[in-house]
């Protein structure tokens, strides 16, 4: 963690909570989640497809509306915040979208598009606010010439570095990174990813939430890591730490899962069983029970665990911070 | 505000495989017309659409220009020549006369401007009432979308040209009621297509986009969702313009829209009628014009469709 003191945080959420009424049931997408980002600090949110993360993002910014619990950004609450409170909400924190073809309206020009958030937040107009625009362009490494094209002109890096651009206009203290290069080539991932992080080097107080489900990157951007297993947080800590040392089975699985160069180290992954179960029909005790490999019938399958701290990581699991034998051994980095 | 002022113009670092492009040389105005180009290069790949560019071009010419090049004006609104009735088409009456002896060329060409009108009209009105009952249904709750598309339902449900005489004749046959009774039947078929179009755009990741940048309700509709909804409604209604001038053209035959003199094609086929066979191109010759002009704007629709909207290609 680069800032340890403890600040009024950029983004907390407490016991948040977004369920999704349909006919028949409902769907429990995001379960008492609670979370803390620092400023300068980026949180790597992980887990499958389906577990939840992007939701947290979006009702983290109001763009989903919360069953229950609170949001605060920079210590104020804006669970219930509309209009103009609503309106400042959004030139403080950002989201950037996991694909970047469709996030851009196809009909503006790239210059409309970067320019819209200043239209509405700002009173720049004019030639002031072409040369902004421009400028914008020029830090997120487009030439000026792209003004007058359309979205589908432009690759897929070009246009998320425009959504990136996009989001940088009204100068953001936070961002939702949204899977922001699962979308991407490897080649073009790793110029986001590096213009992210000296994005953070420059700008002290900037504070991300990446949401991902790819380790890697995590381990390369983020200084903290939440892992997400059906709506709710399973696993969190300082990245080095939770990589080192997984207390979470669900977290030693995803750990185990990342593909390694030397084939004979693959050999020793854990593999899941089954399909991550519905959200509607959350399993009882710990929700990872039906899964988990070392699962115990009469505790994981009734009580639900609490929080363990483990160092500076916490989990919630019956056996964190318990020795588990040969089948977790140190194989995992 | 500070908005953007510590941005420091300083671009991301060019490695192996970036795809940073360097600046180019072509003039950035150029750019602009790119879209246009690339559009009207498929446009004119489609030698159907060429067609019904060209039909529906020549049209507009003629209701644009055709008071000036007939060669008997006076006929365009009615006059008596019993002594040159019922010719048939020769040198001087391209077409023909009529059984009053009015040159029917000079009066199918002053009625492409009367068609062109009513194709206008009952489109535009149409649209009117439609598009705006559409975007109101797509964006809104629940109640005030269901009352809407149950109405439509309603409307969608009833043949439109059944009505449609319904309404004429309870204002009294005329070529503006007909007008005004085919616009109230029309409006529905722009609510549905407007509606759908609006539910699939809205859920569009730029409509979030725009919410999650502060943008109003007012802004997300007029600039993210109305112009991403434009290319169906431009289609169907240049498709529509077609369709209304033969569902015009139909009240006139069936005497509910223009009244004779007036030189409109659907009444002038009507009393033609009564000289078939022998006087055939009494009714022939408007009949021809209405068959051009309705397949003019359906060649040009199917074209703009193919241009505009590729994904609706059936």
């Amino acid at each position: 963690m680069r800032e340890s003191s403890p600040s009024v945080p950029m983004l907390e959420l407490e016991n948040l909570r977004v369920h999704f009424p349909t006919k028949s049931a409902v769907v429990r997408a995001v379960d008492d989640i609670s979370l803390k980002l620092y400023p300068g600090e980026i949180l790597g949110l992980v887990g499958e497809s389906g577990s939840g993360k992007s939701t947290v993002g979006k009702a983290a910014l109001r763009l989903i509306d919360s069953t229950d619990g609170k949001i605060k950004i920079n210590g104020s609450d804006i669970t219930k915040a509309s209009g103009k409170e609503l309106k400042s909400v959004r030139t403080k924190a950002q989201l950037i979208f996991q694909d970047p073809h469709s996030s851009l309206n196809p009909r503006m020009t790239i210059g409309k598009i970067v320019a819209e958030p200043l239209l509405i937040h700002s009173r720049q107009r004019g030639s002031e606010l072409a040369e902004t625009v421009s400028k914008l362009l020029g830090r997120v490494g487009l030439p000026r010439q792209f003004l007058h094209r359309y979205p589908h002109e432009l690759s897929g890096g070009q246009k998320q570095r425009v959504a990136i651009a996009r989001a940088l206009s009204v100068d953001p203290d936070m961002l939702i990174l949204d899977e922001p290069t699962s979308a991407l080539d490897v080649s073009v991932q790793a110029q986001i990813l590096e213009f992210l992080k000296e994005l953070h080097d420059e700008r002290q107080r900037m504070t991300s939430l990446f949401i991902s489900h790819n380790l890697a990157v995590v381990r390369f951007l983020c200084h903290r890591i939440a892992v997400m297993y059906l709506g709710r947080i399973v696993e969190e800590g300082p990245v080095e730490q939770v990589f080192s040392n997984p207390q979470h089975p669900y977290t030693k699985a995803l750990l185990s899962a990342v593909p390694l160069p030397q084939a004979e180290r693959n050999a020793g992954r854990i593999h899941l069983q089954g399909d991550l179960p519905s959200p509607v029909n959350v399993p009882t005790g710990c929700a990872f029970h039906p899964r988990c490999p070392q699962a115990e019938a009469g505790k994981c399958d009734s009580e639900t665990p609490h929080w363990v701290t483990v160092g500076q990581s916490r989990a919630r699991c019956h056996f964190a911070g318990e020795d588990l034998g040969p089948d977790f051994g140190g194989d995992v980095e | 505000m500070t908005l953007a002022e510590n941005i420091v113009p300083k671009p991301m670092g060019t490695g192996p495989g970036d795809d940073f492009i360097a600046p180019e040389t072509d003039f950035a105005p150029v750019d602009r017309f790119r879209e246009y180009r690339r559009m009207w290069a498929t446009f004119r790949r489609s030698h159907s659409s060429m067609a019904g560019l060209i039909i529906v071009m020549l049209f507009l010419i003629i209701a644009a220009i055709g008071p000036w090049i007939v060669p008997f004006p006076e006929d365009a609104l009615g006059s008596i020549h019993l002594d040159r009735k019922l010719q048939p088409p020769n040198a001087i009456h391209w077409f023909g006369t009529d059984e009053v002896g009015m040159d029917i060329y000079t009066r199918v060409v002053v009625g492409a401007r009367t068609t062109l009108w009513i194709g206008l009209t009952i489109t535009g009105l149409a649209m009117l009432i439609g598009v705006p009952l559409g975007l109101i249904a797509g964006v809104s709750n629940t109640w005030v979308r269901e009352t809407i598309m149950r109405i439509t339902d309603i409307f969608l449900s009833i043949p439109g040209l059944i009505l449609a005489v319904a309404i004429v004749g309870a204002l009294g046959p005329g070529i503006l009621n007909a007008m005004i009774a085919l616009s109230l039947v029309w409006w529905p078929g722009y609510v549905r297509l407007v509606q759908s179009k609006v539910l699939s755009v809205r859920n569009e990741t730029y409509v979030e986009a725009a919410r999650s940048i502060g943008a109003s309700n007012f802004r997300i509709i007029f600039i993210h969702i109305l112009p991403n909804c434009m290319s169906p409604i431009v289609v169907k209604a240049s498709m529509d313009m077609g369709m209304a001038i033969l569902a015009a053209a139909s009240l006139g035959f069936l005497g509910l829209g223009a009244q004779p003199p007036y030189p409109e094609w659907g009444a002038m086929i009507s009393i033609g009628r009564n000289y078939l066979p022998d006087w055939w191109w009494y009714s022939l010759f408007p009949g021809l014009a209405i068959y051009f002009t309705v397949l003019g704007f359906n060649l040009l629709g199917d074209g703009l469709r193919d241009v505009l909207d590729p994904k609706q290609r059936s």
